[in-house]
């Protein structure tokens, strides 16, 4: 039995976008012919202003069978403390900002092909939808449809050196911007690694875009990261860098409290927290708790990368 | 006189009970037009909880702002704002246990072990509990003296509190902490040196004051409730 749905079930974006510009264009023709008949066809500035339509994604469920959040639950609860610890607060934040452009990605480190991109480089990886489960460490989860590419084709690009043993991200540092790092409290910018092999699964991709849009900015715009097995704070958003490097990485959350945030982070419900049991989950939308799955539920996928580790050491 | 002053403390209770009112009646409007974030309960959870720990300071607060400022209708608040307190603080633990965790109980005792503000937070309601059913005068008259000694332990109830909100919090404690703080400060007002100097600094300067002005018949009332008050 395997989860994870293979790369070519997955229809690509440029065909379910046309299916539904199609679908979209049979309605119009309908509409407009009704009108028509009632003598009222709407001018073309009309037709143009009326309202984009909802964002769609192209599958309904994950390959468990649960169904993705609405768009909605997903652009207005997010963590992104450079704009504000208030979930909520980040999607109202978010309208006043304008992010630097154009947006670059420097790539270096312990690469043989040190490279900057720019979002048209990035789109050159290509975007696929992928449906994964994001389980924050707060015990609440959400089902996602992204739009990405596997970070491994960016990372053979730029050739990692032999001596390269992890991935290191940041993320954008623009205090003028962001009010949340004008708080010292935290050491900005944000950063998150990767061991090397766990960059080059295949589950774990950069994300450009969910619901079949490019990436709303709450969501961690132009660029983000997500490895859908270990809790949410992981998955980096707004990256500006990644670099090969030899040293296991110091992320954001193992400077802020050690002994509470490890450098692996796992989902894991029989490791918890210092403070929090991650027995149980509340999947966004539903009433009653979940069981938190071991690895989030890609154990089959992942569970290897850790064999012969002390998951509790390890956390 | 007296009408006018019976219409000023009628007037501030019905502004306690408003205030204390207010979170509820907001948290309801905001249930009743659906604007809540998209994870309900735990907004109401931590809602809920925040109302209780902020009326629950305040009713600290009533001793302090009559012992040292005089002011008399805190006194004859503290006892709606305690009960407020309670309130609050029972609908969080009914939220928490009957709708977040279904009243799953195997499930909240395994949950409770691995989460340690669970069961600090549950003892502070254990306090709060037989003071709020001890808060009427029939109790208190049956109690005497017992009944002062009983509901001191409203301030473990506030360090409990505090360190329940510190440990609920991801990371950034400041604003636990600054909550924390102003508990201290209201515990170390009602200790017995701190609290007499502060009775004593307040008399020598309402002295000064009487004695630069004619006194006038209200000083010397609220003077002599002053000196009633011992609490």
């Amino acid at each position: 039995m395997t989860r994870h749905i293979p790369s070519s079930e997955i229809t690509p974006r440029h065909v379910y976008v046309s299916r539904r510009k199609f679908i979209r264009g049979l309605g119009l023709a309908t509409g407009a012919l009704a009108l028509a008949a009632c003598g009222a066809l709407p001018s073309r500035e009309g037709r143009s202003a009326t309202p984009t339509t909802m964002p769609q994604a192209g599958a309904m469920t994950d390959e468990l069978g649960d169904p993705i959040n609405t768009y909605e639950e997903i652009t207005t609860y997010n963590n992104f403390y450079e704009f504000t610890t208030d979930k909520e607060g980040v999607a109202r934040m978010v309208k006043e900002y304008a992010r630097p452009e154009p947006w670059k990605v420097t790539v270096g480190g312990l690469v043989n092909n040190p490279r900057v991109y720019d979002l048209d480089d990035l789109r050159k990886f290509g975007e696929e939808e992928r449906v994964y489960r994001l389980r924050c460490v707060e015990a609440w989860s959400m089902v996602i449809p992204w739009l990405g590419f596997p970070l491994r084709k960016l990372l053979e690009e730029v050739e990692p050196a032999s001596q390269a043993r992890y991935v290191r991200f940041e993320a954008i540092y623009d205090p003028d911007g962001l009010p949340g790092q004008r708080i010292d409290w935290y050491n900005w910018p944000y950063v998150e690694g990767l061991r090397l092999d766990e960059a080059m699964h295949d589950l774990t991709i950069l994300a450009t875009g969910l619901y079949g849009e490019p990436l709303p900015m709450q969501n961690g715009a132009p660029v983000r990261l997500v490895v859908p097995w270990k809790y949410g704070f992981k998955s980096i958003k707004s990256i500006v860098k990644i670099d090969l490097v030899a040293e296991q990485p110091v992320s954001l959350w193992m400077a802020a409290a050690p002994h509470e945030y490890g450098f692996y982070a796992n989902v894991n419900p029989d490791v918890p927290h210092p403070r929090w049991s991650q027995r149980t989950e509340r999947r966004i939308g539903e009433l009653k708790r979940r069981e938190t799955l071991p690895f989030n539920g890609y154990a089959e996928e992942v569970a290897y990368l850790y064999e012969g580790m002390d998951l509790r050491k390890n956390y | 006189m007296f009408a006018s002053l019976t219409r000023r403390f009628l007037q501030f209770q019905t502004l306690v009970h408003l205030g204390a009112l207010a979170p509820f009646l907001a948290l309801l409007l905001d249930i009743a037009r659906d604007n809540l974030s998209v994870n309900p309960i735990q907004d109401i959870t931590f809602r809920t909880g925040k109302a209780a720990l902020v009326l629950l300071v305040l009713t600290l607060a009533a001793t302090p702002l009559n012992t040292v400022f005089g002011f008399r209708a805190a006194i004859r608040a503290r006892r709606a704002l305690g009960l407020y307190a309670f309130g609050y603080a029972l609908l969080h633990f009914l939220i928490f246990s009957m709708v977040d965790y279904g009243l799953d109980l195997p499930l909240i005792w395994v949950e409770t072990l691995e989460k340690p503000y669970i069961y600090v937070g549950f003892s502070a309601f254990l306090i709060l509990l037989p003071l709020a059913l001890t808060s009427t005068r029939g109790w208190q008259r049956r109690l005497g003296r017992t009944w002062k000694r009983l509901h001191r332990l409203v301030y473990m109830a506030g360090i409990l509190v505090i360190i329940h909100y510190v440990w609920v919090v991801k990371a950034d404690i400041r604003q636990p902490l600054a909550w924390g703080v102003v508990v201290l400060i209201l515990l170390a007002a009602r200790l017995s040196p701190l609290r007499r100097y502060l009775t004593r600094l307040r008399s020598r300067l309402r002295s000064r004051l009487q004695r630069r002005r004619r006194p006038t018949a209200r000083a010397v009332a609220s003077s002599g409730a002053a000196n009633r008050t011992t609490l």
